[in-house]
């Protein structure tokens, strides 16, 4: 009987101790930045047009999934529209420095960078594609 | 006539000689054009499966000095200013110069990705990113490519460069960089948009000519069945875009 | 049949300490080399537009060849039915799966974006061959890791067979499939040539018993174990026939290369024309790595010499890898014949032999791949029973007297 009794609390114990340490894990996760006072991203405002051409929370939530739609669908299909496109929002989303030219996403004040720096996300989009509006920096001889 | 109706005559008569010369100007233009002007393609269709893109080069005008194509599509593409050695540099065209040991004839031509039917450079890839569209053009997804350089090892016609280094000045109409393989794209970006590839738009003997080989009445069409012509390396069976006149 | 009991090596002693250590310095240098490449580009290599394919992949292809033919002496037991090379089997399969995963490590390490491997795992065209072989090397680490298992589980023994066979077949298939990856090309002479998918195979059967055998030996010897000459005259017999075979297929693709006008230009290349490749060919995989090899091996007076047998299976794996620098190299730098007929001269080197100089961060890149081969074999006997205890004749010779 005894032993018993002991082998059931011996099974609790982990369970408990399992759910004790999850609870406050969650808790700190939640809690710290209040706590801890961590600062949140400074979004530069765009320096073109009324608003994005989806809301802010879509964006924030889906910006990547409408990239990579979108670039298979320019890429493969030749759909150019400019509504989903990177160069439009480049456009509209560009940064200027203090001397006046657009930075670059070698810079911690490029948009892309305002929010990909603080979450820790790296983007590969800028090996390859320019970071600065359209015609900018631009080689073809017009 | 009372004043007011004079104007209204005036304004009418004004709005028919407009239509009339636009209907004019419209149904003369193409007759007047010497070069076939791809139509442009509307932002939200995709590529055209009846369409066929292609190019007719005439060797016969190119001369061996000139590389006014090569020059046009490295400064339109962006390939031109790299500064990695000769060797590593990503070459999307170039000119050859080409003597028949045989006869001693001379021959100078450009060379650049042949778009073929049943591009090798396609069947190889492991991951998809060397494609053909519907309307011919042979492309690279710089997205999906890891770099692997197999299509370089398969191109019959050695047309596919690797960018060894880092690229710094990007344009924004010609996304590239380093890691990945490139190769002429036909100057997608222009053809989707009505405009002639650089190469072509370029060459002051008019030696390229670009079009819908689809198209019996396009002039490429015209003059491949009027001209001899052949496709270089034809016996691979590739049946490529490009064809050349006089070699 | 006698016993044979498996013991794992003791994996204490100073030696082991430093072959650890040599080989884990050799594997930061490599990681340090793919680093320095993926960071500044392949402009720091020696590899470019007209080859390129360089020392990594000849380093990988090897690898990846031989991890093929190191099983086959476990499909020899199991599929064959020859029971003396039961006792041999588990280590075949741990060096099999060390080989590949160090051919694997440097091809991916080499590729021109690394960091899009999960790109390549999850878009595929399978009509390309390379497609087809990140299944089938990923799969033969699977098959081979079950074949062990169903060999080193007393239980299982009864499914070592099916596994055997699966195994057999599958790296038939991972071999055609290498081989195919230079066979299916046509835009070059030397390749887009059936044979070369059965040339691969047989080329795996031989560099992967030499391999075999000198890790076999190193182990037995380094350990102080017992290895008789039944076990190492089979062996040896094998290495044997398996680098005659090798000779009589190359010969075949060069005689008909040579025979059609189309690809007599390649032929004169490599074989005459007293470049890097010429030499590579008759004196690397000729002279070294057939000639010398087979009278080692066939010598009358040597067939208990365990000097020669190691010098046949080095000598062997030399001929091994100067025969993939000429196929692969050898194969690029030969100017492609876009216009026949022609002399060709252009900025993109048309008509130019290709020049490859390897540099530093390459090689240390390809040898780090035999660095992770032999980092896996190390550790793994001594953390399990890959190895007889004892394979002196007394031990396996059934018919051994005394």
């Amino acid at each position: 009987m005894k032993q018993n009794a002991v082998k059931k609390h011996s099974r609790l114990y982990p369970c408990f101790t399992s759910a004790l340490f999850t609870t406050l894990l969650l808790a700190a996760f939640f809690v710290s930045p209040s706590i801890a006072g961590v600062p949140m991203p400074e979004v530069p405002k765009a320096i073109k047009g009324e608003s994005c051409v989806e809301d802010t929370a879509f964006m924030r939530r889906n910006h990547m999934e409408v990239l990579l739609h979108q670039r298979d669908k320019t890429m493969r299909e030749g759909v150019r529209t400019k509504k989903h496109s990177l160069t439009g929002c480049l456009n509209c989303h560009a940064v200027k420095d203090v001397d006046g030219s657009f930075v670059t996403i070698k810079s911690e004040k490029h948009f892309c960078n305002s929010c990909h720096t603080y979450a820790a996300v790296k983007i590969d989009c800028f090996t390859c594609h320019t970071s600065v509006p359209q015609q900018t920096v631009g080689l073809r001889n017009q | 006539m009372s004043k007011s109706e004079e104007n209204t005559t005036d304004i009418q008569r004004r709005k028919v000689l407009v239509a009339g010369a636009a209907a004019a100007g419209v149904t003369l233009v193409p007759g007047v054009m010497m070069i076939e002007v791809a139509q442009a393609k509307p932002d939200a269709e995709s590529a055209s499966r009846s369409v066929r893109w292609g190019m007719l080069i005439d060797s016969n005008k190119c001369k061996s000095g000139c590389d006014d194509c090569v020059s046009a599509c490295g400064k339109e593409n962006g390939w031109a200013k790299d500064k990695t050695p000769m060797s590593q540099k990503p070459q999307w065209m170039r000119k050859v110069n080409l003597k028949h040991k045989a006869t001693g004839k001379e021959a100078s031509l450009p060379m650049m990705c042949q778009h073929c039917e049943k591009p090798p450079c396609v069947d190889v890839c492991p991951t998809g990113a060397s494609f053909k569209r519907t309307d011919g053009i042979v492309l690279v997804d710089k997205h999906t490519c890891i770099g692997c350089r197999y299509c370089m090892m398969a191109c019959p016609y050695k047309a596919r460069s690797f960018v060894h280094e880092v690229i710094e000045d990007h344009d924004s109409y010609m996304p590239r960089g380093m890691g990945t393989v490139e190769s002429c794209t036909m100057c997608v970006h222009r053809v989707d948009k009505g405009e002639l590839p650089a190469c072509v738009e370029s060459c002051k003997e008019k030696a390229i000519l670009f079009g819908d080989l689809n198209d019996p009445n396009s002039d490429i069409a015209k003059r491949l069945k009027e001209y001899p012509s052949r496709q270089i390396r034809a016996d691979l069976r590739l049946n490529t875009g490009v064809s050349y006149e006089g070699i | 049949m006698k016993r044979v009991d498996f013991l794992e090596i003791e994996g204490k002693s100073g030696g082991f300490f430093l072959l650890l250590g040599a080989l884990g310095a050799l594997l930061i240098a490599a990681l340090g080399s793919a680093y320095f490449m993926e960071h500044n580009g392949h402009v720091v290599t020696g590899m470019n537009n007209q080859i390129v394919w360089g020392i990594p992949h000849v380093f990988a292809v090897f690898l990846i060849v031989a991890a093929s033919g190191a099983i086959n002496v476990a499909s020899v037991s199991s599929v064959f039915k020859k029971p003396a090379y039961k006792p041999l089997a588990p280590l075949s399969g741990l060096l099999a799966m060390g080989l590949l995963a160090g051919g694997l490590a440097v091809l991916v390490l080499d590729l021109g974006r690394p960091d899009r491997l999960i790109v390549a795992m999850t878009h595929y065209n399978f009509k390309s061959i390379f497609a087809w072989n990140i299944f089938l090397y990923t799969g033969f680490m699977a098959v081979v890791f079950v074949y062990l298992w169903m060999m080193m589980e007393r239980r299982f023994n009864k499914y070592s067979r099916p596994a055997g066979i699966t195994a057999f077949i599958w790296r038939l298939m991972l071999t055609t499939g290498t081989g195919s990856i230079f066979g299916f090309l046509v835009a070059r002479q030397a390749y887009d040539a059936a044979i070369m998918a059965p040339m691969f195979i047989i080329m795996s059967l031989a560099f992967g018993t030499a391999i075999y055998i000198l890790v076999l030996m190193a182990a037995y010897k380094w350990t102080g174990r017992e290895l008789g000459q039944f076990v190492l005259s089979k062996l040896r017999s094998l290495l044997g026939i398996f680098i005659a075979a090798v000779f009589l297929i190359v010969a075949t693709y060069h005689l008909t290369n040579l025979y059609v006008a189309e690809n007599a230009g390649v032929e004169s290349f490599i074989l005459f024309d007293g470049n890097v490749y010429t030499y590579m060919f008759w004196l690397g995989q000729i002279l070294i790595g057939t000639a010398l090899p087979l009278a080692l091996i066939f010598s009358p007076q040597l067939k208990t010499s365990n000097n020669a047998l190691v010098y046949a299976s080095i000598f062997t794996i030399v001929g091994g890898l100067a025969q993939l620098y000429v196929i692969i190299i050898g194969g690029q730098a030969f100017p492609m014949d876009i216009f026949p007929g022609y002399e060709v001269t252009s900025s993109f080197f048309d008509g130019q032999i290709g020049m490859y100089n390897p540099s530093i961060p390459e090689i240390m890149l390809g040898v780090g791949g035999i660095a992770i081969a032999g980092l896996i074999v190390t550790i793994g006997v001594k953390l399990l029973k890959f190895l007889p205890a004892n394979l002196s004749d007394n031990a396996v010779d059934p018919h051994h007297k005394g």
